[in-house]
């Protein structure tokens, strides 16, 4: 019972600290030179940082800034990958051939490494996170929509569309978008998990959101220094993200059994 | 064959050349002026106009692309701006050691995986099936700069039988490479797992467990043999991706490879060896791949005939 509920629960939970985060910047950012490097009390439930801060407060914070550069992320990369695999996987010829080529460029980066380069040249903020990231996960929605819409668009009730004298549009959104859908809920949950870390990892690496802003990775990064002392700083933002991760993981499982899916990989 | 062979080839190095034009666009992404970005806004203007110059800022894009080119084919990635010597040359001492890292990733991906895999396969459904789909769930939701640490903490902080950072003999390559290699192996695992389920339905091996042969024989001499395929090729997709995943990895340790280059580069603003590691490392990948992709035709006849993806 616990095992079926947790993930719901703690993607709920996520959401909610995000709604909230607005409300607990100002406590977020609360300098309390008294309490640095406190271990978890009960009053203080995760301790205090090295400026003495709270990290609770600071975990709230942070799943605001993981919350909307992953949904952000994956909702803009989605809407573009999509839209541009439709139309070129429909269309074919040599706008089909030059977005293979485009994808397979794309794919030569290993992960990260181009977000990475892209973030580290444009500066770090969220926007520019937001940039680097999409720019690099379009790729993987315009491939699957691409090959369905390639497996789709012979199908019976598409020629009967043409031959009704459907526009094309018509054809793409009412005749093909809804049969996409299913595979790239299964893909935006497995991208939403697959975003949240990349968000700390960037963060981490210093070039996601800035000081003082809050955000799970720069807290592991700046906790890596006080280990020794105050194992709490890592500890805390680190088991937020896999469960997080973990949830969503499970969450993109359970979709595709549930939807019958098999993606191409 | 040759045929099969040749058009790998030529469709590899036609994504070359897509690589090196993005990684070359890398440059105008800065915002404003890169010059200005650079050399800071206290910079005289002949220091300006002398890096404009030796970057060919000043040039047609035309012309600036031909010449990134024209200086790939013979290695000259330009120069840093910092370090006062060719990109190539603080490329090429900084690759030993992340190809070192990679592998080693690569070997602990195979000791965790394999047996992790197998196991799970053949109690499917069982406890240790569980334990083990558990164990790569796990695996691929802890992030490597939180795992990274936590090991630091534990086995050099508090257990002292590692030192913390940087490349000193084997004992400073295990942290860093069990760190890379834990979610790959959670992939791999999953991976072993299904490609065994799958031939263990087939029909051969129930023959041959009904011609009497001993479980053991029946999955590494029958079953094994024929997992095998889907395994390597993903094997050779995780080398690149191990290259890639090392940039995090090598910052939280402090292994001098290229992926820590990238990051100093970048804080330092040094952009010219940020788009040579940018380069090394997916080059690098599309060879792996391609190798692999080559590999694959080799061993399964089914895919030259073009089958492929």
């Amino acid at each position: 019972m616990i095992r079926r509920w947790l993930p719901y629960l703690l993607i709920s939970l996520w959401g909610l600290a995000a709604i909230a985060g607005p409300w607990v910047t100002e406590s977020a950012n609360l300098i309390d030179l008294e309490k640095i490097l406190q271990t978890p009390t009960l009053s203080g439930l995760l301790g205090y940082d090295d400026l003495g801060r709270s990290v609770l407060m600071r975990l709230l914070a942070g799943a605001q800034t993981s919350f909307l550069v992953a949904v952000g992320v994956v909702g803009l990369s989605a809407i573009v990958g999509t839209a541009i695999g439709l139309f070129a996987g429909y269309h074919g010829g040599w706008l089909d051939l030059v977005l293979v080529r485009v994808i397979d460029v794309f794919l030569a980066f290993p992960g990260i490494l181009l977000a990475i380069a892209l973030a580290g040249v444009m500066g770090p903020g969220i926007d520019n996170l937001i940039i680097a990231l999409s720019a690099v996960g379009w790729v993987g929605y315009a491939r699957l929509s691409r090959g369905q819409v390639l497996s789709l668009r012979n199908r019976d009730h598409v020629t009967a569309a043409i031959a009704l004298g459907s526009s094309q549009w018509t054809i793409l959104t009412k005749h093909l978008l809804p049969l996409l859908l299913a595979p790239l809920i299964v893909e935006a949950t497995f991208g939403v998990a697959g975003m949240v870390i990349a968000e700390a990892g960037l963060s981490f690496l210093g070039l996601g959101v800035q000081p003082p802003h809050a955000s799970w990775g720069s807290m592991i990064r700046d906790g890596a220094s006080y280990m020794l002392m105050a194992p709490h700083m890592v500890l805390a933002p680190g088991v937020t993200i896999m469960l997080v991760v973990l949830s969503l993981n499970l969450l993109g499982d359970r979709l595709r059994d549930y939807l019958d899916i098999r993606l191409g990989y | 064959m040759g045929g099969f062979i040749l058009t790998r080839l030529l469709s590899a190095l036609l994504v070359m050349l897509g690589v090196v034009c993005l990684v070359f666009m890398l440059i105008h992404l800065v915002p404003g002026d890169p010059v200005d970005v650079m050399l800071g806004e206290s910079a005289i203007a002949a220091d300006r106009q002398a890096l404009r110059t030796s970057l060919g800022l000043d040039q047609p894009l035309a012309v600036q692309l031909t010449d990134y080119l024209k200086g790939i084919a013979v290695l000259d990635l330009g120069d840093s701006l910092h370090a006062r010597q060719p990109v190539s040359s603080l490329l090429a001492s900084r690759i030993p050691a992340t190809l070192e890292l990679a592998f080693a990733a690569l070997v602990i991906t195979l000791l965790i995986a394999l047996p992790l895999g197998i196991l799970a396969a053949v109690n499917r459904g069982g406890v240790a099936d569980l334990g083990a789909m558990g164990f790569s769930m796990l695996g691929l939701s802890i992030p490597n700069f939180w795992l990274g640490p936590m090991l630091i903490l534990c086995f050099s902080l508090w257990l002292g039988w590692t030192p913390v950072s940087g490349r000193d003999g084997l004992s400073s390559l295990i942290l860093p490479a069990l760190t890379l290699g834990t979610a790959f192996a959670a992939i791999l695992a999953r991976m072993v797992r299904s490609s065994l389920l799958e031939v263990l339905g087939e029909d051969f091996i129930r023959t041959a467990r009904a011609k009497g042969l001993d479980e053991g024989s029946v999955i590494w001499r029958h079953a094994m043999g024929n997992a095998w395929l889907p395994v390597i090729t993903l094997l050779g997709l995780q080398l690149g991706a191990l290259l890639g995943g090392a940039v995090v990895t090598e910052v939280v340790f402090d292994w001098p490879g290229i992926g820590s280059l990238m990051i100093e580069s970048i804080q330092k603003r040094d952009y010219p060896v940020v788009q040579g590691c940018v380069l090394f490392i997916s080059l690098a990948y599309v060879v792996v791949n391609t190798l692999t992709d080559i590999l694959y035709g080799l061993v399964d006849p089914r895919i030259r005939s073009g089958g492929g993806r």
